[in-house]
Parts: C-alpha cells; structure tokens; sequence
C-alpha cells in the first residue's frame, strides 16, 4: 500500500450522521460566532461573520446537503474551507468536530446515485473508518452551485 | 544592455507619447500651419524613436523613424499635412499601439513589419517633395545660410543648431533693440553625477544675463539628463560672448564653455526685419501681442528649467501598494471605531482625557484616509483623452459629420474606477455616434446643424461625480420601445399604460429587452445598454437616460467619489443594524402613521408638497416584525436622479465612517445588498444599496 492513497479528512457531525472533510480544504476550525443575517440569499447561507477583519459567509451543511441541523450548541463548530486553494474562504456549520483520521483509498467506496439525484453529486463516496461509516463530502460541489437543469 | 527593469516606464512613456501624438494629430488635422503642435508631434516622436531603439523594439523604432521623417518634412514646412496623409499616420499610431500592446503582454514587439504603412508614408513624402522641390531647395538654403557659417565647428556646437522661424524672428528682433544673440556650447565634465541639475544650474546663471531662447537638447530633456556631456543654447542679451562664458563656467563640474556672437544670413535678415518693421507700422493690436506671443513663445524652454522643483513632483507608485496602504487605514479607522464604542459605553475613562484623544485620533484617521484616497484619484483625462479620435475614426466610417464637445476632464476619480469607465464611456459615446445623431441629410431637414454634436460633460456633484453623455440627435422614440416591450413580453399590456416615459426608457437597460436585434431597428438605442448598467453599478454607480423626442438624448452616469470607505447612516431595521450610505440620504423625517396614504397599492407620503413612495424597508429585508406598529415613523429620504423615495426604518444609531467590504461571490444576494462592514464591537453590519429599491 502506497502512503500516497491514504487521504486525511476532519470527522465533523450532524446529528448522528459522520461526515469527512477533506484536510486539504480546510482553513481553520472555529466556535460558533454572531451570524449576521444576509437577507434574501440561499436558504442554507446562514449570513457573514467577521473572522480576524475578513467578512466571511457561513452555510449550514446540513441544510445544504439536505438533513435539517440541531439548533445552535456549545459543541457547534464552523469549519472554514477553500474550495481552491486561491479562491476565498467560506464557513460550514456543523454539530461537532470529533478527529482528523487517514482513511485508505481502498477503505473508500463509491456510491452510485441515479442522475436525477441533485445531492448525489454532493458524495464523494463513503470511507470506512473502524466502526463507523463516514459521508466523504465533495467540498467543491456543495459550494460552487450547479445550474439545476430541467 | 539588460533593459527589462526599464520596459515599464517605457511601456508608460509610450503611451503618454502615443496619446500625445493622437492629440497633436486631430489638433494638426484641423490647424495644419499650427507651429507648436507641430514641434508637439516632432518631440514625441523622436523621444519615441530613442526609447524603442533603446529597448532593441526594431519594428517599432523603424516605424516611428519614418513617421519622424513625414513630421520632420511637415515641421520644416515641405510637406503639408492633409486629411489623406493624417489618416495614414493615424494608421501608422494605431500600428505602434499594438506592437506596445503585445510588448504588454510578452515583452515582445511582435511579428508585423507594417510594410504597408511604412511604404505609404515614404510614398507620400516622396510624392510631396516632387511637389515642392523649390520651395524645399529655398528651405535647405536659408538653413544652411544661417547655421553652417564654418564647415569645422569644433567646440562651436551651438552654431549646428537649426533655428525655427520664430527663433530667427525673435533674433532680429533682439537685433533691432541693439542687443546681442549669443549661441554656447557647455562642457560636463565626464565624471558629473547630477548632469540635469548642473544644466539647470548653468542656465539660471545665464538667465542672470539674458534670455535664453532656444537649448538644444530641449530644457525638458536636459532636464532628464537626456544629452551626452555637452549642450547649447542661444541667449538673447546685452552682456558679451566671454562674460557668458564666465559666468557659466563658474559653475562647479562644468569643463568648458564656448561662445560666440550668432549672425543670421543677410537674406534672413532683411526679410524679418522687413515682416517685423511692417507690423509695428501698422501697429495693429493683434499684430503686436503676436509678436510678443512669439517672443514669449522662444522663452518657455527657458522657463521651463526655473519650473523644475514643481514638474519633478510627483512619483509613479504601484497601485498594489496603494491598496496595501488603503487597507492599512481601513484596519485603523476600524480600530477608532472600536475604541469609540467602547469609551461611549464605560464612564471609568471619562475623566482622563479620553474622550479628547479620541476624537484627536479620529481627526487624524479622516485626514490620512483622505490623503490616501487623494493619491488613488487620477483626472478623468486619461480616459477621455481617446475619445476625440474615436469620434473622428467613427465620422468617417459613419459617413457622418459630428463633433465631440469635452468638459471637466480634470474631474478625478478613483484609479480603480478610471480603469474601468472606458469602456462604458466608449459604448455610449458609439451609440449616440451611431444611432443618436441623424444622418446630416436628416439634420438639414429638420432644420439643425447639419454637424452633429456629441458632449461630455464630467462634474462633481457633492460626493459623486457625474459623466454625462449627450447628443443633439433624434432621441429617442417611447412609443416604439413600449409596443416593442410588449410585442416582446418584456411587459404587459396593463403595465404599459400605467408607466411613465421614464420607466420605458428603463426598459432599455434590461438584458433581455437591449440584446434583442430588433431593438436596432425600433429606436436604434439600447444594444449593450444593459452591459454599461451592469459595469457601472458594479463601480458603485448609477445610470439614467433623458431624452427628447428630436431634440436629443442624454445618459447620465453618477459614480461615488470613493470606492473603500464612506460615510454612512447606521440603522436600526428589526433587531438588525443596517448601514445606508449617506451619498443618497437626501433628509431623515418623522411620519406620522396616519400620514401614509395609499395609492392605486403603493404607500405614499406628501412631503411638503412632494409625493413621495414608501418602502417599508422590514418587509423588504423580511425582518422580525415587532408586537405592535408605533404611531410615529422614522422615514429616511433617498434620492436617485431626480425621484425620491422614503425609506422607513426602525431607530437611527447616527452616523459613522464605514469601510465597505465584499460578501464575497458565494452568496448570492439581493441588489440591495451591496456589501457589509465590521462595527467597532467586531459585529458585522450589511451595506444596503437603497438605491436598487426606487
């Protein structure tokens, strides 16, 4: 096995449900913070916070990939993410932060979605870590937005 | 000669020169005898020619030599300059701009030799020459006559000097009044650092003495150190060759110094004298400031060295560095604000002087953001200065006669806004060219100039600046635009009736209505229209459109003065801080709730005779609305163009210094939200465009 197919991923919840970030997006980990509501956006955009002089739009993942979020605990984290290295940075809320774990390429399996199935694109497959079962997500999908065809 | 680290001011001096000469030409164009804008086009050219040669840009300096020779013929008077031969001139600068632009790209010049143009400019100076060749010998001559008195000058270099005819003209003159015209060479010594400030030194000595009328390099160059170890000059004074000398070689650094008394040919003299004595017979007015124009005139390269401190005072600086510096006095101003708010909450502070060192500190913060926004202003010159070119090359390609009228070039406004208003300007300026103005048949007929006129007019305005573009053409027809709009589902019937002329000319700014084809042919107005709208309110901008059914259009851009941090209303809306720009806010008043009437289901107010639309901004912003409505409401007033609107929030906080900063491109917000700012307590307040809402 090649060190190079193992891949390290943030181990965020919500609710019950495990979800791994990959470490290469991510920024920064930070507590809840004031939100200030940005009216008439996306549902999911929760609004912008301040981080360190830098205005920085935060989403609710659960809301975006489509599984409501438990109300606001001191366990809320917002981890923040660039989808590209350059491009600028951006917020996810999520329940809780739990590990960073390796996860082997082969531990991963892709799952297939039928086409019509907008979050199916959100998955990048699913990594099995010990016991659990870990909803690798695709950082770049769930935030540039795709032109929903009819 | 590793020349990369020059290839910016090159690229920058280039396009100065290449502006200028676009300038000189269209002035040449219209005043062919004009003397100075002919020596305009000459300097420009050659400096031109020295920096592509120095920079090894072959194609281009080969070019820029035989457009020298055309200008060198026309300046020496051999050569008339003709519509025909500006136009191939005109080609022949569009040419040098693409090799710069491809030197902005990759360093390189590019492959193209314009052997075209090249050829024809030779053509053209080889046909005009045949035309003229006695008039050419006759010049030659009478050159010759006066400068060339010994074949070996040696040291003399000033007497190789060519004199223009105003030089010679001034020469007489001195010549009548019994004073002497002494021409010098003066010597650098090789190893001297500072060769310009050891010229200008010498030449304010010898200003001392006399006047200086001609400095070959010219004071400008001379001044840049653009000339060798040596330069020459000719002094009309009383003083002698040798006390000149003397006083010059005085100066410290300088090797030697050569002079000598400057005879003109008898023929030169005769004839001038002659010119000179017939005008101050007739001693008509005109005749005289003439001459004392033309005295005047020989003396600016000699004032122009006294003039120096002032033209060496501004410094290039990289606008990267601007923005670092500009960031730096947001992060200050954010931090004053901090501190405000935390010393308005604390009383523990009050006795200190805190309160004094605050207010101290926000003085100083105000002034340095001022003084750096200062330095990001760049006149609007520099973007307009194309157009009269434009507006010539679409004359001709329109078969149209018009004119372009500019005003307020020197109105400033942010580098980052310069940047970017060209091209809006430039759409405009088309499209009255080309659909706004009637064809000049169609202007006779109706009775107007048959030359079109095209204006722009820059001003500021309070905190805005206005560009406005107008035209005397057809304006523009409403009827046509709404059956159009209709016919296009753009609107419905009911909304056409109950619009005014002023919403369906905003229908020309709608993406879907103005990329429409058929627009052409229904007003000839609209196409693109919606492309300027969305450049300019990305600047922070607004556009309108007046217009007058055959009397003419106008489109009128407002743009903020500045772009980073502005002075705003802090609002309350809801449990929620808003912040509304203060540019728009015309009046804050109190409205009585039984003030509000209802018309055909908008809300209005009659203000002091005004009838004046509400927007009921929690509503808008889908705010927490409170348990109950108070009776009495807080109504900002905003204006855009001429229209009113009341704005009615909860609380007012007061005003304060807001620095505007993105939302970033994730969000995908409402046009009202036009970005957000951090408060003093580290809270993060949204900047609402209100405008977007009348």
């Amino acid at each position: 096995m090649e060190a190079n197919d193992a891949k390290q991923f943030i181990v965020a919840n919500l609710n019950d449900e495990l979800f791994g970030i990959e470490i290469k997006f991510i920024d920064n980990i930070i507590v809840m913070q004031n939100i200030t509501r940005v009216p008439k956006s996306q549902s999911y955009f929760k609004g912008v916070i301040n981080l360190r002089g830098e205005i920085i739009p935060v989403m609710s993942l659960g809301q975006r990939l489509g599984n409501a979020t438990l109300d606001y605990t001191p366990k809320t984290r917002i981890i923040i993410v660039r989808p590209e290295p350059q491009a600028a940075p951006l917020g996810l809320i999520v329940d809780g932060v739990k590990e960073v774990i390796t996860i082997e390429a082969e531990a991963i399996e892709k799952m297939s979605f039928s086409e019509k199935d907008v979050n199916g694109n959100f998955t990048l497959g699913v990594g099995k870590y010990q016991e659990d079962l870990i909803n690798l997500v695709n950082i770049p999908a769930v935030i540039f937005e795709k032109e929903i065809k009819n | 000669m590793d020349v990369s680290q020059y290839l910016e001011i090159f690229i920058e001096e280039t396009k100065e020169h290449l502006q200028s000469l676009n300038e000189h030409l269209l002035i040449l164009e219209r005043e062919p005898e004009n003397e100075g804008t002919i020596n305009e086009i000459f300097r420009a050219a050659h400096s031109m020619k020295g920096m592509s040669g120095t920079m090894g840009y072959k194609r281009m300096q080969h070019l820029t030599h035989d457009m020298e020779n055309v200008f060198s013929e026309i300046r020496t008077g051999k050569l008339k300059a003709g519509s025909e031969l500006v136009d191939i001139l005109f080609k022949g600068l569009d040419a040098l701009e693409t090799y710069l632009e491809n030197i902005q790209t990759d360093s390189t010049e590019g492959e193209n030799d314009n052997e075209d143009i090249i050829n024809a400019l030779n053509n053209y100076l080889n046909v005009g020459l045949g035309k003229a060749p006695v008039q050419a010998t006759q010049a030659d001559k009478s050159v010759q006559a006066t400068a060339v008195v010994d074949t070996d000058h040696g040291k003399m270099k000033f007497k190789d000097m060519k004199l223009e005819e105003h030089e010679k003209k001034a020469i007489v003159k001195a010549g009548m009044l019994g004073l002497n015209v002494i021409g010098l060479t003066v010597f650098i010594q090789e190893y001297c650092v500072l060769k310009g400030a050891r010229a200008f030194m010498v030449n304010r000595s010898l200003e001392e003495m006399g006047e200086i009328i001609k400095l070959n390099p010219s004071a400008q160059d001379l001044e840049d150190e653009k000339y060798d170890l040596d330069y020459s000059a000719f002094i009309i004074t009383k003083e002698t060759p040798d006390s000149l000398a003397k006083a010059a070689s005085n100066v410290s650094e300088v090797k030697e110094v050569v002079a000598d008394y400057i005879k003109l040919s008898d023929v030169d003299v005769a004839n001038y004298t002659a010119a000179l004595n017939q005008s101050e017979g007739t001693s008509s007015q005109a005749n005289q400031t003439k001459e004392a124009n033309s005295l005047k005139n020989s003396n600016t390269p000699a004032a122009k060295p006294t003039s120096k401190p002032i033209a060496n005072r501004s410094v290039r600086v990289d606008i990267d560095k601007l923005d670092v510096l500009m960031n730096l006095v947001s992060e200050l101003i954010i931090a004053k604000n901090g501190l405000i708010s935390i010393s308005s909450n604390s009383n523990i502070m009050l006795e200190n002087g805190f309160h004094e060192q605050i207010e101290y500190l926000e003085r100083v913060t105000t002034n340095i953001h001022e003084s750096v926004m200062k330095t990001r202003m760049v006149p609007i010159e520099s973007v307009v200065n194309r157009f009269p070119r434009m507006i010539r090359d679409l004359s001709k390609s329109l078969n149209k006669e018009m004119e372009l009228f500019m005003t307020g070039e020197e109105t400033e406004l942010d580098r980052t806004v310069i940047d970017e208003i060209g091209d809006p300007l430039m759409h405009l300026l088309r499209n009255a060219a080309d659909h706004g103005l009637e064809s000049n048949a169609d202007r006779m007929q109706k009775g107007k100039n048959s030359v079109g006129s095209i204006y722009l007019d820059a001003y500021q305005d309070g905190n805005n600046v206005v560009i406005e573009v107008r035209d005397d053409g057809g304006g523009i027809n409403t009827e046509k635009i709404k059956n159009k709009a209709i016919e296009k589902g753009t609107i419905t019937q009911e909304q056409a009736m109950g619009m005014t002329d002023k919403d369906i000319i905003d229908i020309l700014f709608q993406p879907s209505f103005s990329t429409a084809e058929t627009v052409t042919d229904v007003s000839g107005r609209g196409v693109g229209l919606d492309v300027v709208k969305t450049k300019i309110e990305a600047l922070g901008g607004e556009i309108e459109a007046k217009t007058r059914l055959g009397e003419g259009s106008n489109f009128i851009i407002r743009l903020p003065l500045t772009l980073a941090i502005v002075q705003a209303l802090m609002v309350i809306i809801g449990e929620e801080k808003y912040a509304l720009p203060l540019g728009s806010i015309q009046t804050v008043e109190d409205i009585q709730i039984t003030d509000i009437k209802t018309i055909s289901g908008k809300e209005v107010i009659n203000l002091r005779g005004t009838v004046v639309p509400i927007v009921r901004l929690r509503s808008v912003l889908k705010c927490v609305e409170p348990d109950s409505e108070p009776q009495e409401l807080t109504v900002v007033i905003v204006k855009k163009g001429d229209r009113l609107a009341g704005m009615v929030v909860d609380e007012l906080l007061g005003q304060q210094e807001i620095v505007i900063k993105s939302i970033g491109k994730y969000i995908k917000n409402h046009k009202i939200i036009s970005g957000a700012t951090i408060l003093g307590n580290g809270e993060v307040a949204l900047i609402l465009d209100v405008n977007s809402l009348i």
